[in-house]
């Protein structure tokens, strides 16, 4: 059933695609920080949009998600650093885990209701940090450094230049958002709405809202996990406070919010306004002292939440609303 | 044996602590059933207060928690009159992200103008003295500090449940229009409970200086905890709110003693899962 504006959706996301491919082919980025931002965006959107299938497909408020991005990257770093060998099998054993763990702990999670569920999750990020930090195989608080490796897909690692990279980010962008588009389509995505607007209701026509429930779960922690993959080959490192941490599990669930919860544009948008923000900011006035760029950060967080909490996707709808009421107004 | 009572104390005396925190919070929670992120930074801003009172007037924490209070009182207020307020009726998740980001807002500001050192008061009228009961040893400063909290709380119970003033209170979180029919006024009964919130964690913060360093990350942790004592003793339920916090105080020394410090919050946000797995209301929760 593909009615005209599923066709215009995935029309503008295929745009929205070939331009970010173009970019670095056309010789357009002035520098390599640009391209920076770029990955960024892409990669923060990725993360917001494997978070947006639980927490606003499904409307599971989830602050849990960065022991799944945590073990995806563990996964990609624990096969280069441990076994010396390619991030790609380690990636995918990471995510699959990911999902295993997910399934695991949300059992129990989902009968718990509201704050109960939203203060679980902090406690389960609590554990899985601390127990991160001794345990010594996966390289306790210390952490696991990259050893110099040769560049190329195979490794997933490059020195000289960001464009593999780049290429990386836009690869995952439109496997995670492929995914959840495909997902807005089937029967199952009618399945995660119908269960956030009315369990019962849900239930009552034959949906068994609990496995939805996990396997949206399962779905998101293993998106989320392949991010944090691709995180760690980024950075050439990973440690328990850069990505099992509650800072780390709150960026997935405010770039979402700030974009659009539940929408499929929203994680983008969410990380398109964010990231250049915190990245530019932390660049010019960084240098005035700790700390302005989050103030800053902070500070938008409050104004969208009291003025539009439906962020930035409701922003723009009351936009078009507006110039509609003009123009019919005008007639 | 002695070792065991030490133990037992300290996690006695950090418990109570904990409850003053939690009070506040769960007096917000009960009423609003707004969870405020900010409840630790409401601390760690109270604490800068009675530290620099105390650093550049030589005022001692014993005396100015109460200027601590009263300043996180309209801190609260204030949070509630400029942000609370509108996200009243919005999605669920409003309020918190709203206060997550004040949170950042807070901690950010005060890194900025007072760097990330520690910061602890040397000189004050308690600090650093101690006294032994059969080899227990007491710390002063930590015994007052936890001596008042139980103090504290206890008011706050009994405002709660005693005063006229209470009683509209328990009305507005049983039923908002219901209260307004018989003529509470729930707009200031808002504003009263975030800034009654707001003067626990004041007043707690106002007392830590003493022996705890402060810094602009102090909260975090204190508003982890205060969370997980709210919900474990059950929804906006102060009594089981102390409850809990003197367990999680003392499953904090005991595994933090008796197994390794790294353990301690695997102890006590492990206990948290297995209470509301148990029992998803909390242990008082109906």
């Amino acid at each position: 059933m593909l009615t005209r504006k599923h066709i215009s959706k995935d029309v503008k996301w295929w745009i929205v695609v070939a331009v970010l491919a173009a970019l670095p082919l056309m010789g357009v980025l002035p520098s390599s920080y640009t391209e920076h931002v770029l990955i960024l965006i892409m990669l923060y959107g990725s993360m917001a949009q494997a978070w947006n299938v639980i927490g606003g497909y499904c409307g599971q408020t989830s602050f849990g998600h960065s022991v799944f991005f945590g073990i995806g990257s563990y996964g990609a770093a624990m096969a280069v650093v441990t076994f010396g060998f390619s991030p790609w099998p380690g990636a995918m054993v990471g995510a699959l885990l990911a999902a295993g763990v997910a399934v695991v702990l949300s059992g129990p999670c989902f009968k718990l209701k509201g704050h109960y569920f939203a203060i679980a999750t902090f406690a389960i990020v609590e554990i899985f940090n601390r127990l991160f930090m001794v345990w010594d195989w996966v390289g306790g608080a210390l952490g696991l450094d990259y050893p110099l490796v040769e560049e190329g897909w195979m490794n997933f690692m490059w020195y000289d230049s960001k464009k593999g990279y780049y290429y990386g980010a836009l690869i995952l962008m439109i496997f995670v958002f492929g995914v959840v588009r495909k997902m807005e389509k089937m029967r199952f995505g009618y399945y995660l709405l119908a269960v956030r607007e009315g369990q019962e209701t849900a239930e009552s026509l034959g949906v068994n809202s609990t496995r939805v429930k996990l396997s949206a779960m399962a779905l998101s922690a293993f998106l989320a996990a392949i991010c944090g993959a691709f995180y760690a080959q980024y950075n050439f490192r990973v440690d328990p406070s850069m990505v099992m941490s509650l800072d780390m599990s709150m960026k997935f669930v405010l770039i979402t919010i700030l974009g659009g919860l539940g929408t499929f544009w929203g994680p983008l948008l969410g990380a398109a306004v964010l990231i250049p923000l915190q990245e530019y900011s932390r660049a010019f006035i960084g240098g005035m002292g700790g700390g302005v760029d989050l103030m800053i950060f902070g500070l938008i967080i409050v104004l969208v939440m009291v003025k539009q909490p439906r962020g930035i996707m409701g922003i723009l709808d009351d936009i078009a609303m507006k110039s509609r009421e003009k123009k019919e107004g005008d007639h | 044996m002695v070792t065991f009572l030490q133990v037992a104390l300290d996690g006695i005396l950090s418990g109570l602590l904990y409850a003053l925190i939690a009070a506040g919070l769960s007096l917000i929670w009960g009423v609003m059933d707004v969870i405020n992120f900010a409840h630790g930074e409401f601390l760690m801003v109270a604490m800068y207060l009675s530290y620099w009172l105390g650093f550049l007037w030589k005022v001692d924490p014993l005396i100015s928690w109460i200027a601590s209070g009263v300043f996180a009182f309209l801190i609260g207020a204030l949070t509630y009159k400029l942000i609370i307020r509108h996200t009243i009726g919005k999605s669920a998740m409003a309020a918190l992200l709203a206060t997550f980001g004040l949170s950042m807002f807070l901690k950010n500001a005060c890194l900025y103008m007072f760097s990330p050192n520690f910061r602890i008061l040397n000189d004050t009228i308690l600090g650093g003295k101690t006294f032994s009961v059969g080899g227990v040893i007491f710390s002063l400063p930590q015994l007052a500090t936890s001596l008042f909290s139980l103090g504290v709380v206890a008011l706050v119970y009994l405002l709660i449940k005693k005063t006229r003033l209470g009683w509209a209170i328990q009305a507005t979180a049983m039923d908002k229009e219901a209260a307004e029919l018989m003529g509470i006024d729930t707009e200031r009964i808002y504003v009263l409970v975030f800034g009654l919130g707001g003067a626990c964690v004041g007043i707690a913060g106002g007392l830590l200086p003493s022996y705890l360093a402060t810094f602009p990350d102090v909260g975090g942790l204190f508003s982890l905890l205060a969370f997980v004592c709210v919900a474990m003793g059950g929804f906006g339920s102060i009594p089981g709110a102390l409850f809990a916090a003197i367990l999680i105080g003392l499953v904090e020394a005991f595994s933090g003693f008796y197994v390794a410090p790294v353990f301690k919050y695997v102890a006590v946000f492990g206990l948290y899962l297995v209470v509301v797995f148990w029992r998803p209301r909390g242990l008082f929760g109906w």
